[in-house]
């Protein structure tokens, strides 16, 4: 690094206990934030804003719900679409019932909702875990779809069976439906995913996410020393479910625009959960490079045959595209296990001492 | 209310004692899906039990061994050596899995071996359909899609084979995990990866075998399924279907695969046709999976798995 914490002495526990305890590293967190709010409104185009950075933020939230799910809580879930779809519905329900209210708090509120659910299929987890658990999520993962699918009260009873995002404005700016522009949807998501980072890194760090980590490394240990595994483990549900479900309305009310249960299927779920993995289990960093590895290599996928000159058939294009998406996954877990966070960390280990090995 | 209560507690007991024949045609029609699902979790549970991991990639390893099957034959390939041709291809995708995936991530915890599969089943679905094409293909082995009457119930001839087909596997692999050395061996590194290793177990050969046998599994589980609904991507997805079934029976247990297969195939078919029409049915996505779920609430490790016990 070009700084080094060597002759930074802290002289009281709040100095030392501050999320970013190097004052460079606080000004460059800030420093970034100002230029993600700035420069891509400005300078990016439609397809980048529409078809990269969008997505990007969208999905970087629902990994951070998962995160804190799986990574820190240790419950794997494979529910996550169904939530987000639950999110979404109630995001569509709330806002066709009550179109004056502002729309990010209906965004919170279907948070709110997804949690509730959320807490309903966290029950399993009291008296089953691992595989078996996650087996168990997939009950929510296709029940809700099932029941957003038959239940013509969510759509509205609309003919087509889909939700559209209609248009709805905060301050006098269009900011959802059609009309809104994909800058302004921009700066919505990642004023979200800006507020829902900070919170969630500081509940990490505190007493719940303590405890979390206490039931995920030994919970019967954990049961000693005083953690209450049920309050615990329903809390992980619920709060990664909000998560979940804020990530879930905003895929349909930022980008998509109008979305069917297809869009939550069981590969969203998967796609989450890879996002979560390859950026590292337990860690808010490793959420969002995860999410932007996820959403960069089928765009370079896509993208890379052409640029160098080969022009392959739509069908094959796809299955190679599928195969090397595969070999990726499993490249990078062998090559780190702990993810994207890690590798991250050992460069930083690694130009700390730089240009001295030793 | 309590017509809702009459539709669920009253009219289906109705309609099952008016009806006996078509009632003993659904539970058999249960039966046989049954043992097609339990087909797919044997995969499962023979990997599990010998390695620990938890392979997603049954399904893709069913699609694929049902595309090179399908594949050969349609080149000219006698289907007698079209069959041995896939097994090879299984057996030598085995190894190359405990070469490339497996070995490298030894000592992994379980969730990143679990990633490792579903990495596995984006390439082999890939794969498959990049060396055979992606059009539905008809797999036809000789067995008509014909049903014949025994005292007034209809029995299909296909599905029938395929539960003849299904016993016997669980058979051999009985005989074989009891019986014979290998199995032995099997048994002794899914008890304790150490010790086994510490007798001079060959870890590595024994996971190979565990996958190659897991291949042949997936060659009769493609083979039945692909008969029954033509050689195409959905059949990756009966992985999915059959999870609910591993639940139920454990995730250890090669019985508890078949019974598991059998409660969750009749319990489906009777859900379905008796108490679907109450919800709008096409409840047979996630009816197996709430049964299993209410039934892991009391039976946390499944009908025949381990029992968990847990110390500090």
């Amino acid at each position: 690094m070009i700084y080094r914490e060597a002759g930074q002495f802290r002289t009281t526990y709040a100095s030392d206990q501050a999320i970013f305890p190097i004052p460079q590293d606080r000004w460059f967190v800030v420093f970034a934030a100002v230029a993600a709010f700035v420069i891509p409104p400005l300078a990016a185009n439609e397809y980048w804003l529409q078809a990269v950075l969008i997505p990007f933020l969208i999905y970087s939230l629902a990994a951070i719900g998962l995160n804190l799910l799986t990574g820190y809580a240790g419950q794997l879930s494979l529910g996550t679409g169904g939530f987000m779809a639950v999110g979404a519905y109630a995001a569509f329900k709330l806002t066709t019932a009550l179109p004056q209210l502002n729309i990010v708090v209906v965004f919170l509120l279907s948070g709110l909702i997804a949690a509730g659910v959320g807490l309903v299929f966290g029950i399993p987890s009291l008296r089953i875990k691992g595989f078996y658990l996650a087996v168990a999520t997939l009950a929510a993962q296709f029940f809700l779809l099932w029941l957003f699918n038959k239940v013509p009260w969510f759509v509205n009873y609309a003919s087509s069976g889909t939700i559209t995002a209609p248009n709805r404005s905060v301050l006098g700016v269009i900011v959802t439906g059609p009309n809104a522009t994909a800058s302004v949807r921009y700066v919505t998501a990642l004023a979200l995913v800006v507020v829902g980072a900070l919170v969630a890194k500081n509940l990490v760090r505190g007493r719940v996410g303590r405890s979390w980590m206490a039931i995920r490394d030994r919970d019967i240990a954990a049961e000693i020393i005083g953690v209450r595994p049920l309050r615990t483990k329903l809390l992980a549900f619920g709060i990664s479910s909000f998560y979940c479900g804020v990530a879930g309305a905003e895929l349909v009310f930022l980008y998509f625009g109008s979305a069917e249960t297809l869009a939550f299927d069981i590969t969203l779920s998967f796609l989450v959960l890879f996002m979560v993995i390859i950026g590292g289990l337990g860690s808010i960093l490793g959420s969002f490079l995860g999410a932007a590895f996820i959403v960069l290599v089928p765009i370079f996928l896509t993208n890379a045959p052409q640029a160098m000159g080969l022009s392959l058939p739509v069908a094959l294009q796809k299955q190679f595209e599928l195969m090397v998406f595969g070999g990726l996954i499993i490249f990078f877990l062998i090559v780190e296990p702990h993810g994207l966070a890690r590798l991250w960390q050992i460069t930083k280990e690694k130009l700390r001492l730089w240009p001295f090995p030793h | 209310m309590t017509e809702l209560l009459y539709g669920i507690a009253v009219a289906p007991f109705k309609d099952m004692a008016g009806s006996p024949a078509f009632f003993a045609e659904v539970l058999i029609g249960g039966v046989f899906a049954g043992l097609m699902y339990s087909l797919v979790a044997l995969g499962f549970v023979l990997i599990f039990k010998a390695s620990g991991v938890f392979n997603f990639a049954q399904g893709a390893m069913v699609l694929f061994a049902a595309l090179t099957l399908v594949g050969l034959i349609e080149r000219g390939v006698p289907v007698a050596l079209a069959l041995v041709l896939t097994t090879a291809v299984m057996v030598a995708l085995a190894w190359v899995i405990e070469r490339v995936v497996l070995r490298p991530l030894v000592n992994q915890e379980h969730i990143i071996l679990f990633m490792a599969t579903i990495g596995l089943t984006f390439f082999l679905e890939g794969f498959g359909e990049m060396v055979w094409g992606a059009n539905v293909k008809k797999l036809d082995i000789g067995i008509p899609d014909r049903s014949f009457i025994v005292a007034g119930i209809q029995i299909n001839q296909l599905e029938l084979s395929a539960a003849v087909t299904s016993a016997v596997l669980v058979a051999v692999l009985a005989v074989f995990f009891q019986r014979t050395r290998i199995g032995r061996a099997l048994r002794a590194v899914a008890d304790d990866h150490e010790a086994a290793l510490s007798i001079g177990i060959p870890l590595k050969t024994i996971w190979m075998i565990v996958w190659s046998v897991a291949g042949i599994v997936a060659i009769v589980a493609g083979i039945m399924w692909g008969a029954k609904s033509g050689v195409q991507f959905s059949l990756s997805l009966i992985a999915l279907k059959s999870l609910p079934v591993l639940i139920l029976g454990g995730f250890t247990s090669v019985p508890g695969a078949i019974v598991g297969g059998l409660i969750i195939g009749v319990g489906e078919k009777m859900g379905e046709v008796y108490w679907g029409p109450l919800v709008g049915g096409a409840i047979e996505n996630w009816f197996a999976y709430v049964l299993a779920l209410a039934f892991l609430l009391f039976r946390p490790q499944g009908l025949f798995g381990e029992k968990i016990i847990e110390r500090v």
